[in-house]
């Protein structure tokens, strides 16, 4: 019982020290609402259903972006991934791009694209796409030998070897990948929702309250997008540890 | 001094000799011949021969780096030949079944199957009908008196029940030859006690030909009819030595006579193959 209330300590220690910060006057109320407040009015949000617009877009956008990543990510991994020259000869490239922060390229986006959905759709896939193909790529890699090699020996035929053990050896560091791409999507795309003319979206929702100075609303909403973060996470990895049963396992 | 005639070697130093030239000796089941491989420019195997018996197993020993495991791979088909030829019968691997029990049990099964799919799975992508797939799997569960549940996956497994399950999953086939590299490696004095018994049981039930790399000197004679003792590289056969204990063999055997005597010669060779 007690070891099950451990992980709650952290939050409430936060809590504690928030409220600590506002009765011991640190930080002028008006730059810091009281966290009883701040919770209450996230309640409303919902309670009133203002929020849902804004929530729904983000998830929306970072759900296609994560799609479109999936999709183009997966199979040019796997398939970069068997051909380990064809993979050399492109690893400068998924690297550079994969080291340079997405955010720096909105504006080239933004020539691409314009200022539309699609834009802030476009830039989160891009990133989340490297993730995924990178991550794919290696686990086909580093696929273990001596499976490979069992699976020869009995005569199963090459595209087989591939399907029944490289692909499924690479499954477990695939999702490692489609873990990090869906925060990366969604970093980007409350990036995008800030700078890129945005209608919707948390990231327009925080920006907005900040400048009309609507403090309450503005914690309020980068609590809501830091719950959504880890309430995307959290589903993946129940998906993972459902699918991939073997993970870190053997 | 091995059981082949040098002399005809001797005959033809120019030219490597083949299964033509050197006819393999009688109830040979491999024969490998003018076998050459070099690692790194420094040459393994020049020019080495070897008839293996049919339905005997045939224990690998020999001194660190001499490549027991290379010359087992080799034949297997898993590393390249420089030069020579290996044949099953007559016949190249590609028209042989062979299977292969692996030293490392926990990465040579595929942990995303079960136990039992495990054991299936070259059946199946060999298109054995179904319901055949499952007698063939029943039939080897009850040849190694299996008692854990084969629905568990690998990982959930103890180290000499994946390697009971490696083993099944190698006997499925029903392989002409069988490869053990290091069985019992990895396993702990029970498990090894248990495994060498169901080899032996498998080994009379089928009369798989079996060839086993072994480092443990007792492993290796145990369940051997020939002991393959090599020398320092450049690889050469030092002796095969006959054991014709009668099977099946008990654990208590290792204190029989004759045992005893084989163990001691083999070591003796062993050490003056070191000190070469």
């Amino acid at each position: 019982m007690t070891r099950r209330a451990l992980p709650l300590v952290g939050p409430l220690l936060l809590f504690a020290l928030w409220q600590l910060m506002i009765s011991a006057q640190w930080v002028k109320p008006v730059l810091l609402p009281p966290p009883g407040e701040t919770v209450a009015h996230i309640v409303g949000t919902f309670a009133s259903g203002s929020i849902f617009p804004d929530l729904w877009a983000t998830i929306y956008r970072t759900l296609c972006a994560f799609g479109i990543a999936v999709v183009i990510g997966v199979p040019l991994g796997v398939m970069l991934g068997s051909s380990e020259g064809a993979y050399r000869s492109v690893e400068f490239l998924i690297d550079f791009f994969r080291s340079t922060p997405s955010s720096a390229l909105i504006p080239l986006f933004m020539l691409i694209f314009g200022i539309t959905d699609i834009n802030k759709i476009a830039i989160a896939a891009f990133g989340a796409a490297l993730i995924v193909l990178f991550n794919s790529a290696y686990g086909v890699m580093n696929a273990k030998k001596t499976r490979v090699m069992a699976a020869q020996i009995m005569g199963v035929s090459r595209w087989h070897i591939f399907k029944d053990v490289m692909l499924m050896e690479s499954l477990a560091q695939t999702f490692v990948g489609l873990r990090s791409a869906v925060s990366m999507g969604l970093v980007i795309v409350i990036v995008a929702e800030m700078f890129i003319g945005s209608e919707t979206g948390l990231g327009h929702r925080i920006i907005d309250a900040q400048q009309v100075f609507n403090i309450k609303d503005m914690y309020g909403s980068i609590l809501v997008t830091g719950a959504l973060g880890y309430l995307l996470n959290l589903l993946f990895l129940l998906i993972e540890k459902r699918v991939i049963h073997w993970s870190g396992k053997a | 001094m091995g059981p082949l005639p040098d002399e005809v070697i001797d005959a033809a130093p120019a030219e490597p000799p083949t299964v033509l030239t050197l006819r393999p000796a009688p109830k040979t089941h491999v024969t490998v011949r003018g076998l050459c491989k070099s690692f790194a420019g420094v040459p393994l195997y020049n020019n080495f021969n070897l008839d293996l018996p049919r339905s005997q197993i045939v224990s690998i020993f020999g001194p660190n780096g001499c490549g027991k495991s290379t010359l087992m791979n080799m034949i297997a088909g898993l590393i390249p030949l420089d030069a020579g030829e290996i044949l099953f019968d007559g016949k190249s691997l590609k028209d042989t079944k062979i299977g292969y029990v692996f030293q490392n049990y926990r990465d040579a099964l595929f942990p995303w199957l079960s136990a039992r799919d495990n054991i299936a799975y070259p059946l199946r992508r060999s298109k054995m009908p179904e319901a055949q797939v499952q007698a063939r799997v029943d039939a080897l569960v009850k040849l190694f008196e299996i008692r854990f549940d084969l629905g568990r996956y690998p990982y959930e497994l103890s180290g000499g029940q994946m390697q009971t399950v490696c083993i099944m999953r190698a006997l499925a086939t029903e392989p002409e030859v069988m490869f053990l590299d290091e069985p019992f490696s990895a396993l702990d004095f029970e498990m090894t006690l248990f495994i060498r018994a169901k080899l032996q049981e498998a080994h009379l039930a089928t009369g798989t030909t079996m060839v086993i790399v072994s480092h443990d000197l007792e492993d290796a004679v145990f369940l051997a009819d020939q002991i393959l003792l090599l020398t320092r590289r450049p690889t050469r056969i030092a002796e095969l030595v006959s054991f014709e204990l009668p099977r099946p063999r008990t654990p208590e055997a290792v204190s029989d006579p004759e045992f005893v005597r084989v163990k001691a010669h083999t070591l003796e060779v062993f050490r003056r193959e070191m000190a070469a």
